[in-house]
């Protein structure tokens, strides 16, 4: 046998007819813009959001805009610097409270708990990512806000109250991602461990919980991106003062509440402010996003 | 410390770590339920609000979140899973795919209050199509989309090799073997997918709020506008003047998603066994 071109073989060896080859090969150009919706999704986000917000930089300038310290919108004055420290403070609390919690619980699942109870805890955890935002607002502004109102002698809208209840709410996420994480460890590496004699605290401290630690920390990171991000229960806790953060009972607000807040009176260099602070929020998304996938490049 | 000690107290802690999950989201349930049960009745479910919301049901409202969940659901299905079929089957590993998958993570961590304000810029005020049920059906299955994408191009990559080869050693080409052998055996977990982000738009908020609008209102058209009852539940939050509808509201809405949650458990299970 004669060694062939290999291109002209493949032309010479179609086994479908022409018809069919067009009407894959249109099939293969319909599911690939179907991929590229989400692209264009993320694309048309940042056109739209920034279009509307894109004045601000000229009425109100961005250095005045990021920096500001006073946000009155009526006096003409489009300052968020305390709504982005609103959202950090309630972020990095929601975090604080939350993120033991959840690796704790991580931990319990992939470690420790039998497959009976781990088979009742995982799917409690994710029926708590189910819960909607607004029932853990309502929630809070019921059960929590009289409680922590009581302590802190306010009336309870707060950074405290926020943080609470938004630590639960980031609960579900960090803890399914951690639990991955920690489970793709090979179990011949816990083996080893037990082998030499270490306890079931010290190959967890030890070996699992680093081997797993780039995981976890994304896990830690989408938990923070939806802390942020979140907008319902935070509005509804917070209290919606524009005002720097002057204690855990002193009602601060944020840049997601700040926009619910505004945006069904807001007109003119208003609105386009509201805008711009969510781009802003689009722009931390983004960011988080791709601080995990540099991370996951790292692990790699 | 004897590191026997030290384990226990760790171990010990764990659980208690566990514990606080579980009881949390017990406490929430039962508080819930505890004091929605006592509104639920067919009458709150099937009539109108009226008097500023303090009195009457949540008809309006159940109806419109079906319609706008339905209708996000038909919207994305589609377009997610055939995504999904290019990024498990058909694309090759390169700077395209690494970029569709970005824009998908960025996509599934858009807030959802940004996702409220495109939606309102694009589709109520640009497109023209107004506070409306279209409108927040498009808004929420963008953000449905990379949901489903995730689920089904794990389902899609869970069936195993074999099986295609016997359908390509058939003399099937790739959209024979694709549809007819690899999506139905991936279907129960691709469908477990639907679920649960259809389960997600149930609970959404804030996407609503800027793209659905508030009326209460019993939507036919897809141009009408509605109220979905999580922004009813918000409202009658804030207002504070109907706390017991509030409660039925928010227990509706839990039933509701743990229904959603339960049938796609079911899916998984029924179908495992098979």
């Amino acid at each position: 046998m004669s060694v062939q071109n290999p291109a002209a073989s493949k032309s010479e060896l179609t086994l479908v007819s022409r018809e069919t080859q067009v009407k894959e090969w249109l099939l293969a150009a319909l599911f690939f813009s179907c991929a590229f919706v989400a692209v264009l999704g993320v694309a048309l986000i940042f056109a739209f959001v920034g279009w509307k917000a894109w004045p601000i930089l000229g009425e109100v300038g961005f250095g005045d805009f990021l920096f500001g310290t006073v946000w009155a919108p009526s006096d003409g004055s489009f300052g968020i610097l305390a709504l982005i420290q609103g959202s950090f403070v309630v972020t990095l609390g929601a975090l604080a409270l939350g993120t033991p919690l959840a690796v704790g619980t991580a931990v319990f699942l992939s470690e420790i708990a039998t497959p009976r109870i781990r088979s009742f805890v995982r799917p409690a955890v994710e029926l708590l990512a189910g819960i909607p935002s607004v029932v853990y607002g309502f929630f809070g502004v019921v059960l929590l806000r009289p409680l922590i109102g009581e302590l802190t002698g306010s009336v309870g809208f707060g950074p405290l109250t926020a943080w609470i209840v938004l630590a639960i709410m980031i609960v579900p996420t960090i803890a399914a991602l951690s639990e991955d994480a920690l489970r793709s460890i090979p179990m011949g590496i816990r083996e080893a461990s037990y082998a030499m004699g270490a306890t079931q605290w010290q190959t967890i401290y030890k070996v699992v919980v680093p081997a797993a630690k780039i995981g976890i920390i994304d896990a830690i990171i989408l938990g923070m991106g939806r802390a942020i991000g979140e907008t319902m229960a935070v509005l509804m806790l917070v209290g919606n003062a524009p005002q720097f953060f002057a204690g855990v009972g002193e009602p601060v607000s944020t840049l997601t509440s700040q926009i619910v807040m505004d945006m069904g009176y807001s007109t003119g260099t208003h609105r386009t402010a509201l805008f711009g602070m969510a781009a802003i929020l689009f722009v931390i998304s983004m960011a988080l996003v791709l601080m995990v996938r540099l991370l996951s490049r790292l692990r790699d | 410390m004897d590191k026997r000690i030290t384990n226990n107290i760790a171990v010990a802690v764990l659980w208690v770590a566990a514990g606080i999950t579980v009881a949390v989201l017990g406490a929430i349930i039962i508080y819930v339920f505890v004091n929605g049960v006592r509104v639920l009745s067919p009458a709150f479910i099937f009539t109108w609000p009226h008097g500023v919301n303090s009195e009457g049901g949540v008809w309006p409202t159940i109806v419109s979140t079906l319609y706008v969940t339905i209708l996000s659901m038909l919207i994305c299905t589609p377009v997610a899973v055939l995504a999904a079929v290019y990024l498990a089957e058909y694309a090759h590993q390169g700077r395209i795919v690494s970029i569709i998958r970005f824009a998908a993570d960025s996509l599934a961590s858009v807030p959802s209050i940004v996702m409220g304000l495109f939606g309102f810029a694009l589709f109520v005020e640009a497109m023209g199509f107004g506070l409306s049920m279209l409108s927040a059906s498009l808004a929420l299955s963008l953000l449905m989309l990379p949901i489903v994408m995730r689920a089904t191009e794990e389902a899609i990559r869970s069936v195993p090799r074999y099986i295609r080869w016997g359908s390509y050693g058939m003399g099937a080409t790739k959209w024979q073997t694709v549809s007819k052998v690899v999506l139905p055996a991936a279907a129960p977990r691709v469908i477990t997918g639907i679920v649960l982000a259809t389960g997600r738009a149930v609970g959404e908020t804030a996407v609503v709020f800027y793209t659905m609008g508030q009326a209460i209102w019993l939507p036919i058209s897809p141009l009408e506008s509605g109220r979905p009852m999580t922004v009813h539940l918000y409202l009658l939050a804030v207002e504070g003047i109907n706390l017991p509808a509030a409660y039925g509201t928010a227990l509706l809405l839990m039933l509701m998603i743990l229904g959603f949650n339960l049938s796609a458990r079911w899916i998984l299970k029924r179908y495992r066994k098979v």
